[in-house]
């Protein structure tokens, strides 16, 4: 197999913010980078995002989602970046070994070092009726509305108020829809407050301690049931609620899409506040796979800001270990990313995570 | 029924490309080249894309983005075709899929 493979030396899968930040870093540095991604444009999960993002400056807040997806595309192309789109990575193996597929045909290359920023896929949801047309994530409903232009329902159940179930919310009653309510199983809304507000503000309720129930329909969703529930998530009986609707939304969290990782043998750590199985990997965002590197959702289920700094650092870490960057340099670049993840990682939300990612380096 | 989402506060208005004819089930629907056929079929108010083997149960768009192969169909005589990540061509026959479909066409 070696034998047929094409040479590369920094190869990146995934070409979300985590993906480009790694490419652009290393890139500069010298590297001769190969970003590959599955769909026909690069940008990951920006690409569907058409709000200004939360964050501060240096992670181009205030900036439309798909406006940051472009400008790091452009800078990867102006850096030499080779950009492979519409190229699913099938497999890892040893030896920086990938399998590619592009164009209906296969192919086999070789890297010096690998990074996997391959993002987090959305948790399904099951209830009586969750497989009937009209129930989807809703990322689905998001690609629908902002990518294809089409209104997958009109009156909408949205389960889980993170700042997905938010998000996604206000962009489907930007769309047209009409958002009849969005339930959340835990007693707190837990997505950013100001979210919330802006969704309230439009008329959505957001009901705490709710659930769905059922979907209901003969061959689509066209009623759907929910209920309050009690301290210990059980639906109280007589608080159902039937509702005349044609979509059900799940947005009940993402977890890390680490199939790669799993495959090339890396060692994994649980935890629930990343979203579930993490491949183990240090600060240098290098795994115990030494060769391969991960960054972004998939390392840990966090946000477009931390997913591009954490890119950051995996792009000066392998040029280090190439040998482009001296390690005094890389060292003080390292540091200064590590304090601006530092301060991202703040709040209620971000200090849990903060401690999670610290178990995590010190496991590794 | 009309489903597309043509003026939007913030994406503006639509840029689709040219108009084209798919058939669905051998009706004609109207489609623009560059869009996946789900986009075509959703924006036609068309929701049961297939029914399971074993259960019959209908399924639809789940993920919109090729994972989990809920919205394959037939397409020009080939079965499980996922219809999300496939972009519409002018007269594509597009057919409801029941369990693992029948190949139509010899390849
Ligand atoms: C509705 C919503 C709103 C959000 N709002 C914000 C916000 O305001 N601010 C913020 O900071 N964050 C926000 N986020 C979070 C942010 O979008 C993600 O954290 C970020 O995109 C993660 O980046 P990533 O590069 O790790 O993964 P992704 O952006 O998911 O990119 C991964 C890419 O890898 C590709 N890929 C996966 N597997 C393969 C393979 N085998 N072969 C080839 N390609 C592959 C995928 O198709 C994808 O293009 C939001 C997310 C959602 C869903
Ligand atoms: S809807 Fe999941 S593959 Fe098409």
């Amino acid at each position: 197999m070696e034998k047929e493979s094409i040479k590369k030396e920094v190869v990146v899968v995934g070409g979300g913010p985590a993906g480009l930040s790694g490419a652009i870093e290393a890139a500069k540095a010298g590297a001769r980078v190969t970003l590959i991604d599955e769909n026909d444009r690069a940008g990951g999960q920006l690409f569907k995002q058409i709000h200004r993002f939360f964050g501060s400056s240096e992670h181009k807040a205030g900036i439309r989602g798909y406006d940051i997806g472009k400008q790091l595309l452009q800078e990867a192309k102006d850096l030499d970046v080779e950009v492979m789109l519409n190229t699913v990575v099938w497999g890892i193996f040893k030896n920086g070994l990938l399998g590619i597929k592009r164009e209906n045909k296969t192919e086999i290359l070789v890297a010096k070092r690998i990074l996997i920023a391959t993002g987090a896929s959305e948790n399904p949801l099951s209830f009586p009726g969750w497989t009937l047309p009209g129930v989807m994530g809703a990322g689905a409903a998001q690609t629908m509305i902002n990518l294809h232009r089409v209104l997958p329902g009109r009156k909408i159940v949205m389960v889980g108020s993170g700042n997905v179930g938010l998000i996604v919310s206000y962009q489907l009653l930007q769309a047209g829809a009409e958002v009849l309510v969005i339930v959340e199983v835990l007693p707190r809304i837990g997505g950013y407050l100001v979210h919330a507000a802006k969704i309230r503000r439009m008329g959505v309720p957001v009901l705490t301690s709710h659930t769905i129930l059922k979907a209901e329909g003969k061959n689509e969703v066209e009623k759907v049931v929910i209920a309050k529930v009690d301290k210990k998530f059980k639906p109280i009986k007589g608080s159902e609620k039937k509702l005349k609707a044609d979509l059900v939304c799940l947005a009940v969290g993402l977890e890390p899409l680490a199939e790669l990782c799993w495959m090339a043998g890396c060692r994994f750590f649980y935890s629930r506040i990343l979203g579930g199985f993490v491949p183990l990997h240090n600060k240098n965002m290098q795994t115990s796979i030494p060769h391969l590197y991960v960054a972004g959702d998939v390392s840990g289920v966090e946000e477009a800001s931390t997913a591009m700094e954490e890119g950051k650092l995996a792009g000066i870490a392998m040029t280090e270990s190439l040998g482009y960057i001296s390690h005094q340099e890389a060292k003080k670049k390292k540091n200064v990313i590590q304090e601006r993840l530092l301060a991202l990682r703040q709040g209620p939300f971000g200090e849990e995570r903060n401690q999670e990612k610290e178990k995590i380096y010190e496991i590794f | 029924m009309n489903e597309r989402v043509e003026n939007h506060p913030i994406l503006g208005k639509a840029k689709h490309g040219k108009e084209l004819t798919i058939y669905f089930n051998g009706n004609p629907i109207s489609a623009y080249e560059g869009e996946p056929i789900a986009a075509s079929l959703a924006a036609a108010g068309i929701k049961v894309f297939r029914y399971t083997s074993k259960n019959k149960e209908p399924r639809g768009i789940f993920c919109a983005i090729g994972q989990c192969t809920d919205c394959v169909m037939t397409v020009n005589g080939v079965p499980n075709v996922r219809t999300c990540v496939t972009l519409v061509k002018p007269g594509m026959r597009i057919e409801t899929q029941k369990g693992l479909g029948k190949w139509k066409k010899k390849v």
